[in-house]
């Protein structure tokens, strides 16, 4: 209701302007025509507030930062996201020394050189010599960038499955995940949605004998420091496998089947201890207590204390539920992992009836 | 080649000078460049004007999620009830705004408008190459509009399965209401507007080839046409290849075929379709949408270099340059689209490939900018409105321009892909400095385009310092809630914890956009009051060089009521000395229009 009435004041406060300006107009003698033209008054105006607004610009920055630093993503937590982050530290370098440097070039031209009746502009038509080195610049810089990019990318993507990483199915639907386990033999049985049917959720070969030890849960475990492969599968429209603390993103497509690798290295109970996690934590917790406080006041229960835990989110548009499509991940160690596993059910036992 | 086409065309013109014309051949079904584009315009800005109502809806939803609103009710009837938004309605609000504003108002609004004022105009021709197509192109647009408006009132919404309509959601109406009815539409809209925007392109090529005046070397073109040009061929190369896309996509939504659909399982049952892939379709739709973001930056670029120009005193810095680097963006432009699918699942080595040319394209765009700020670097300059909405394009062109870094590199993409890190950064890049530069030329063309009549300064500086603010302050602190990993297209952030300390952040947002919005009511007036009331302006109120300053300021059918006028020169000789460097080449005025001869006292200079 408040906002409405915002609403209508503002709306309010636009129609006096308009009609003060009729009346404004009005009254003002006919004057030249040169009268919507900009004036040495007007481009003195403009060029300080121009000025001003790079100030603007420059204190939004600084704002942005000092308020608002806390809520971006703790430290990786995984192996190849200290690469990433590394990659991106040096990019934001890049582009915030670029771009104070060239915004502030280009406002404080428009300040200097704002126009006086008189005053003659410098017929300046070309330079090769100058063109030559803002081209090159560019040139040489990117291709240090794309070159440092291509190897993070290559590292990334291509896994060794030597390596013997641990195969991992996801599994997306409208609107959750499950997530199944390989097994002993560390190979996934074989699947498709074709076989569908009744518990069969995600449409397991049951006669596959690769697909026996299978485990379907609905949280994800995983020990710290092995290779995790992720080979994902959607059951009806896009999903995006996105895991923003691990830095991790796959979209899930129905008919295929893709994949994403990465080695987790810092447990859950590692990062609760982090001190920017701690922070963070601490300020939702704070802003649900004032929120739980309200909801009392309705005669609601309150909220539950929030603790840190790592997410799998949904990050493709999948239909009304998609803002809701999450799975928890636990990242453990590999004695904790073991001794999970072993609790759940094999398909053999839960299917094979 | 171009003096044959100006004797035709003044044949043309004799042909056709004496008929009378009637309210609708003037108004409605016109063949006349001059009114076609106005017609563009106005319904640009009208369709701009509900995508950017709809914007307001779903900031107010992100900033309070938990609150009502009677608002949501009174324009969203059912699907607000008590004034709680529905989450279907929430994805068609984004998924419509993002429609309407890249193809209706950025698109149509911007390049339909300006390609069909100043083409004709600015290369010396009495109309474009052929009237009846280019009013059929606007009747197209109109009619896609009508329906694209039409599917907001069906019965199961709108589409709201994103503007990138990826199957399967946009093929299967069982997977959300969104996908219906609504969605049908939507694909025949914008099949409509495909046509539309085809035979406009082919007019604007035709007419750029063929119908320059005596004298009008390509190498003597205004960087605008340059630009609408280079925008047509990149249209005609990648709007057919999502015809292509919407009629495969219509087919395995109505006829059962398998194109994009393949082993499917949904409410509860199995669906025959095989061996189709989604990842085709988002090949077939980039291969489109990349370009299109250039279709929509490209006609701003020409505009501002025009407008900085002329309101600087100066020539733009580079004109060849500039040329240059519009064609190699152009080129670029058609081989980057892959860069929107780092995290589809294709093939890691196509990555590769795509990072390397996406990265590429900021050599071009680098030199534009630099270039841009030499043109200002001991200029003279008149802050007119247009003026102040270029040097704003400037800035957001550099400052989303700059993060597209990190979204090109792949291997940076794969934790901001999808969040609102890239939602900040398109809307600064193309966004809002295609917005500024459709807004710096309707400020500097309005004259040309009512009579002579001129745009309000004071409210002009209005509306400029308070978009400036309200867009830096709603995509600014944008990037921070996208770095925190917050996806894109979500309902509500504060449905699990994690990101209950971004909604302060996404207050401030609205508050910001709320702010903005206020600020396009100062134009929305000015536009319509100085339409009827007006102040009537000189002939060339920013005394400027290029041709259309020279045709009637009073609109006739052919432009120029004499012969068209012969080029002699380039379209920037502003503050040109003359040869002892002590006057102007003409004694007093710091500008030659590009029909004055080469003077006695000047040195050519080719540039």
């Amino acid at each position: 209701m408040t906002a409405f009435l915002v609403v209508l004041v503002i709306i309010l406060f636009g129609v006096a302007v308009w009609q003060m300006n009729k009346i404004f107009q009005l009254s003002k003698p006919e004057q030249d025509n040169t009268s919507e033209i900009s004036t040495d008054q007007d481009n003195s105006l403009n060029g300080y507030l121009m000025l001003g607004f790079v100030i603007f610009i420059y204190v939004l920055l600084i704002a942005c930062f000092w308020l608002w630093g806390d809520v971006l993503l703790p430290v990786s937590a995984s192996e190849h996201g200290v690469e990433v982050d590394q990659l991106m530290l040096v990019s934001m370098a890049l582009i915030f020394v670029v771009g104070i440097f060239t915004e502030w070039l280009l406002f404080y031209f428009a300040f200097k050189y704002r126009g006086k009746k008189g005053y003659k502009a410098l017929y300046y038509v070309d330079n090769h010599k100058l063109e030559f080195i803002w081209t090159i610049i560019p040139v040489v810089v990117l291709a240090g960038l794309i070159i440092y990019g291509l190897f993070t990318w290559t590292d990334i993507m291509y896994v060794d499955e030597d390596e013997d990483p641990l195969i991992v199915e996801l599994y997306a639907y409208q609107f959750d995940w499950r997530a199944r386990y390989a097994g002993n033999d560390n190979t996934l049985g074989k699947a498709n949605v074709r076989l569908i049917e009744g518990a069969n959720q995600l449409g397991v070969d049951v006669s596959d004998t690769y697909a026996q030890d299978d485990k379907i849960v609905n949280e994800l475990h995983l020990p710290v420091g092995r290779k995790v492969l992720f080979k994902m599968r959607s059951q009806d429209v896009l999903h995006s496998a996105y895991m923003p603390h691990f830095r991790a993103q796959m979209n899930c497509v129905p008919g295929m089947i893709t994949q994403f690798g990465f080695t987790p290295s810092v447990t859950t109970e590692e990062m609760r201890l982090e001190d920017d996690v701690i922070a963070k934590v601490e300020k939702i917790n704070e802003i649900r207590r004032k929120k739980s406080i309200s909801l009392e006041a309705k005669g609601e229960e309150a909220l539950e204390t929030y603790e840190f835990d790592y997410l799998l989110l949904c990050n493709k548009i999948c239909g009304n539920n998609h803002y809701n499509m999450q799975m928890k991940i636990v990242v453990e160690t590999e004695k904790e992992y073991k001794a999970w596993l072993a609790q759940q059910a094999t398909v053999a036992s839960t299917l094979k009836k | 080649m171009s003096a044959n086409s100006h004797d035709l065309a003044v044949d043309h013109h004799d042909d056709h000078g004496h008929h009378k014309e009637t309210f609708i051949t003037k108004y409605i079904f016109s063949q006349d460049h001059k009114m076609i584009s106005k017609q563009y315009l106005i319904t640009g800005l009208f369709m701009g004007f509900i995508g950017i109502a709809m914007s307001l809806l779903f900031r107010l939803q992100l900033a309070w999620p938990d609150k009502q609103f009677t608002v949501y009710e009174i324009f969203l009837g059912k699907w607000a009830e008590d004034g709680v938004m529905d989450p279907n309605m929430y994805l068609a609000l984004v998924t419509i705004h993002g429609t309407i504003m890249v193809f209706f108002v950025l698109t149509a609004g911007l390049s339909g408008t300006f390609s069909n004022l100043l083409i004709p105009l600015q290369i010396g021709a009495r109309d474009m190459a052929s009237g009846f197509l280019n009013m059929v192109s606007y009747w197209l647009f109109f009619l896609s509009s009508i329906i694209m408006v039409l599917s907001l009132f069906v019965e199961a919404g709108p589409a709201s399965v994103g503007w990138t309509i990826y199957p399967p959601l946009s093929a299967l109406p069982q997977a959300m209401p969104g996908a219906g009815t609504g969605m049908t539409l939507w694909l025949v809209s914008m099949a409509i507007f495909i046509a539309s925007s085809l035979l406009g392109s082919l007019n604007y090529i035709v007419t750029v080839l063929n119908l320059r005046t005596k004298g009008m070397s390509m190498t003597r073109l205004p960087l605008t046409i340059w630009s609408f040009f280079v925008t047509a061929i990149i249209g005609v190369v990648s709007f057919p290849v999502l015809l292509s896309a919407a009629l495969m996509l219509i087919m395995d939504r109505s006829f059962g075929t398998s194109f994009f659909l393949s082993d499917i399982y949904i409410a509860g049952e199995v669906l025959h379709n095989q061996g189709g892939s989604p990842v085709l379709f988002e090949h077939l739709f980039w291969f489109l949408g990349h370009p299109e973001v250039y279709i929509i930056i490209l006609p701003a670029m020409g505009l501002v270099s025009e407008i900085m120009a002329t309101n600087s005193r100066k020539p733009i810095f580079g004109y060849r340059a500039m040329i240059a680097s519009i064609l190699a963006i152009a080129f670029l432009s058609t081989i980057v689209w892959g860069h929107h699918m780092f995290v589809s699942g294709m093939n890691p080595f196509l990555g590769s490939v795509f990072t390397f040319t996406t990265l590429l394209i900021a050599i071009p765009s680098a030199v534009k900018a630099f270039n841009w700020i030499t043109t200002l670097w001991r200029g003279n300059l008149q802050m007119n409105t247009a003026m102040l909405f270029s040097i704003g394009f400037v800035s957001t062109f550099i400052s989303g321009g700059l993060t597209g870094i990190i979204l090109g590199d792949s291997a940076l993409d794969i934790n901001v892909h999808d969040t609102y890190f890239v939602v900040a950064h398109f809307h600064l890049v193309m966004g809002i400095s295609a917005l500024y530069g459709l807004l710096a030329g309707v400020y500097h063309w309005f004259p040309k385009m009512f009579e002579g009549k001129m745009l309000n300064k004071k409210l002009g500086y209005l509306h400029f310092w308070i978009t400036a603010i309200g867009a830096y302050g709603v995509f600014f602190p944008m990037h921070f809630i996208g770095m925190a990993g917050l996806p894109r297209r979500y309902y509500t952030n504060t449905n699990f914890p994690y990101f209950d300390d971004l909604t302060d952040v996404n207050v401030v947002i609205t508050f910001f956009a709320f702010f903005a919005a206020f600020g396009q009511l100062f134009f929305i007036y000015n536009f319509i009051n100085s339409i009827f009331n007006g102040k009537k302006g000189p002939k060339n109120p920013w005394n400027s060089t290029t041709l259309e300053w020279t045709a009637e300021v009073k609109h006739i059918h052919g432009n120029w009521d004499g012969p068209i006028p012969e080029v002699h020169r380039g379209p920037y000789d502003y503050s040109k000395l003359d040869k002892d460097g002590n006057d102007y080449v003409i004694a007093g005025q710091d500008y030659v229009p590009q029909h004055v001869p080469l003077q006695d006292n000047e040195e050519e200079l080719g540039h």
